[in-house]
Order: C-alpha cells, then sequence, then structure tokens
C-alpha cells in the first residue's frame, strides 16, 4: 500500500481567537484523515472460527462501534475487509473479487493465523496459504482465533494508519490542487 | 441382524457377486463386484428384512502396492438399527463404479468428494464434479503418489519458512 508519512501537528496547526470567531487553520491531509478514521467501515467475511470472535468484537462488551468501526454487507459500502478464517484456493478468486469492488481507499485486515499463514491448514491441500498471496494486507492479527482485545487493538493500529496518511498525495492527485488553483483564480 | 447374516442373505441371492466376508477387523465388511453394485445396493435398501434407509458414508481408500481403489459404504438401517459396510475394489488405473445417487439422494455429495479426492468416476450420477477443489484443479490429492502443483491461476502454493526468510538459519540444502 501508499508509504505511510508522519505529519507533526504542532507544526502545521494554528488556532487564532479573533473578533469574528475561532480560525483554526491546519493541515487539509489531518483534518480529512480525522474524519476517515472515526467512520472505518468494514466487510463481513467471516469463513471459519475466527468470525465467532468477530461478531463478539462487534457486540457490547468489546463494543467496536465506538470507534464508528460498524459492520456492512456490501463491498461498496466499506472501507476495509477483515478477512477472518480459512481462505481455500475456491474461495481465493472470490475474496480478489470482493477486494476489487471495494472503493478506494481501501484496507484489508487479516485475522488468524489461518488469513495469515494457511495456519493449522497450511499443508492441506485445497488451503491458501496465507491472504497476502492474493491482497496487500495493511495489519496481521496473531491468534487462533485471536481475542477481541486482540483485533480491537489491530483496528487501532489500522486508525493510526489511516490517521498518518497524505491522503490527499495519494488518492486525490493532481486534478484536486488544480481544482482549487481554478476556484482562486475565478474568484 | 449382525453382518455375517447378511452376508448369508446376499450370498443366496447374488452368488458370486458378493465376493467374501471379513470379520478380522472390528467393522467387519462385505466386499462385493462393482459391476453388480447397483442392483445389490437397491436390494439393500428395498428389502423388510435389511432395509438398510441411511447412507452414513462414502469413503476412498488408496492402496498403490496392490494398484487398487477400495471404495468403503457404510450403510445403517433405522428401522432395524444394524449397520453394513461394503467394499467395492477398483483398478487404480481406472476407477469406475455405479453411482447410487438414485437410491440414497445424499450420495451425491459424498461420491463428488470422493471422485474429487481419489480420480473414482461414478457412472450415472446427476452431477458429478469437484467438491472441495476448484473445478479446474489438476489431479486428485488424495492419491498416495499426488504431487501439488507449483501454482494455481498465478497464486502460488507454497509458503516460505520465516525462519528462513528472516536469515536467522540456513535453510537445509536440497539434495
Amino acid at each position: 500500500m501508499s508509504k505511510v508519512e508522519k505529519v507533526d501537528i504542532t507544526k502545521t496547526t494554528h488556532i487564532e481567537h479573533t473578533a469574528d470567531g475561532v480560525i483554526m487553520v491546519t493541515n487539509l491531509d489531518l483534518a480529512v484523515n480525522w474524519a476517515r478514521k472515526n467512520s472505518l467501515w468494514y466487510l463481513l467475511f467471516a469463513t471459519a472460527c475466527c468470525g465467532i470472535e468477530l461478531m463478539q468484537t462487534g457486540g457490547p462488551r468489546a463494543d467496536l462501534d465506538r470507534f464508528g468501526v460498524v459492520f456492512r454487507n456490501s463491498p461498496r459500502q466499506s472501507d476495509f475487509i477483515i478477512v477472518a478464517g480459512t481462505i481455500t484456493y475456491k474461495m481465493a478468486e472470490r475474496v480478489r473479487r470482493l477486494y476489487d469492488q471495494l472503493a478506494d481507499p481501501k484496507y484489508v485486515l487479516s485475522m488468524g493465523s489461518c488469513s495469515n499463514t494457511g495456519g493449522l491448514f497450511q499443508h492441506s491441500y485445497s488451503v491458501l496459504k496465507g491472504v497476502d498471496k492474493i491482497v496487500p494486507v495493511d495489519v496481521y492479527v496473531a491468534g487462533c482465533p485471536p481475542r477481541p482485545e486482540a483485533l480491537t487493538h489491530a483496528i487501532l493500529k489500522l486508525r493510526e494508519k489511516v490517521g498518518r496518511e497524505p491522503y490527499f498525495k495519494n488518492y486525490v492527485g493532481t486534478r484536486f490542487f488544480k481544482f482549487m488553483r481554478w476556484i482562486k483564480n475565478d474568484n | 441382524m449382525i453382518t455375517k447374516e447378511i452376508f448369508e442373505k446376499l450370498k443366496e441371492k447374488f452368488g458370486d457377486d458378493i465376493i467374501r466376508l471379513d470379520e478380522s477387523v472390528k467393522d467387519p465388511f462385505v466386499v462385493v463386484n462393482p459391476q453388480k453394485w447397483l442392483e445389490i445396493a437397491k436390494y439393500l435398501h428395498d428389502d423388510p428384512d435389511l432395509y438398510f434407509d441411511f447412507l452414513m458414508s462414502i469413503a476412498g481408500v488408496d492402496y498403490p502396492d496392490e494398484n487398487l481403489i477400495r471404495v468403503v459404504y457404510h450403510l445403517w438401517s433405522y428401522k432395524h438399527r444394524h449397520m453394513l459396510v461394503v467394499k467395492v475394489e477398483l483398478n487404480r488405473e481406472n476407477p469406475v463404479v455405479d453411482s447410487i445417487d438414485s437410491i440414497w439422494a445424499n450420495a451425491n455429495w459424498l461420491e463428488r468428494e470422493t471422485y474429487d479426492l481419489f480420480g473414482v468416476v461414478f457412472k450415472g450420477s446427476r452431477n458429478l464434479k469437484r467438491l472441495l477443489m476448484p473445478e479446474d484443479w489438476e489431479g486428485h490429492p488424495m492419491r498416495k503418489d499426488y504431487e501439488e502443483p507449483k501454482e494455481y491461476h498465478g497464486i502460488s502454493t507454497e509458503r516460505e519458512n520465516p525462519v528462513y526468510l528472516f536469515h536467522l538459519v540456513k535453510p537445509p540444502e536440497e539434495e
């Protein structure tokens, strides 16, 4: 995936108290990422016992909703996919298709040993040896299956990554800056 | 009825097509002629004294030394509460046996699994295609001489050992 650069908030953010009210000048990446990282939606994709822990994590005790992380049933509404469980060769192409259907920017969280490396079944004839053979993975969670706390920690790590990304450079590109210049000249 | 009684009943009806009875193992089994298997299965299912109304499993076993694949059928009767193990012996080069999914409908998936993993062709099956592996997979994985292909649709089927990946330990030299 894209290269992660650290942004120093103290250098780029200024707050001024004026007669008209408070004016805040900040890095646009930071402002957009702040919104993005607080509403990460994941695609429900549970193929094995990790799915049970995934449901636990979404439930009231671990409560992923408090981070703005809620499940979606369609890849077109999701920001990232949690691959929870064993992936067979038969399933592999479907996983790739689901990944392709996610809207950019998209992330992959590989949950559990099976998804990371093939796990218990890695000498089997039908099991894919790690989901990173077919899609780029951002965060790996170890465990068989991982506890809800581990998955929550992984999602916090993903939030950190989303928060640090140069969003405009990576995903919006030069078109946006041309557009801004055009607005500026027009006024 | 115990297996010996069932064997004698079958022997009376089918004669030489019932090849032998083996009682030396925990689950005694009957070996039958694969050409007549469909007929025998129909009799096992319909006869009021036998009445095997449930097919528990179909499994394949590969014997490369004897050049045989044995297909094992486990039958159970809910009415009489007795069990029968039937084996058919097939040539390893060209294993073909009659499908019994017209008698027990659940045989279809069990046969598909056996076809997928051992390459046993079930003649007259309703829907004989691979069950566990992708449909364009090559080879039958549970055969003893099976070699896994290096990649499938561009996906590597091997995973590097992380111990060797980080150069912590030298990998053993290949012969």
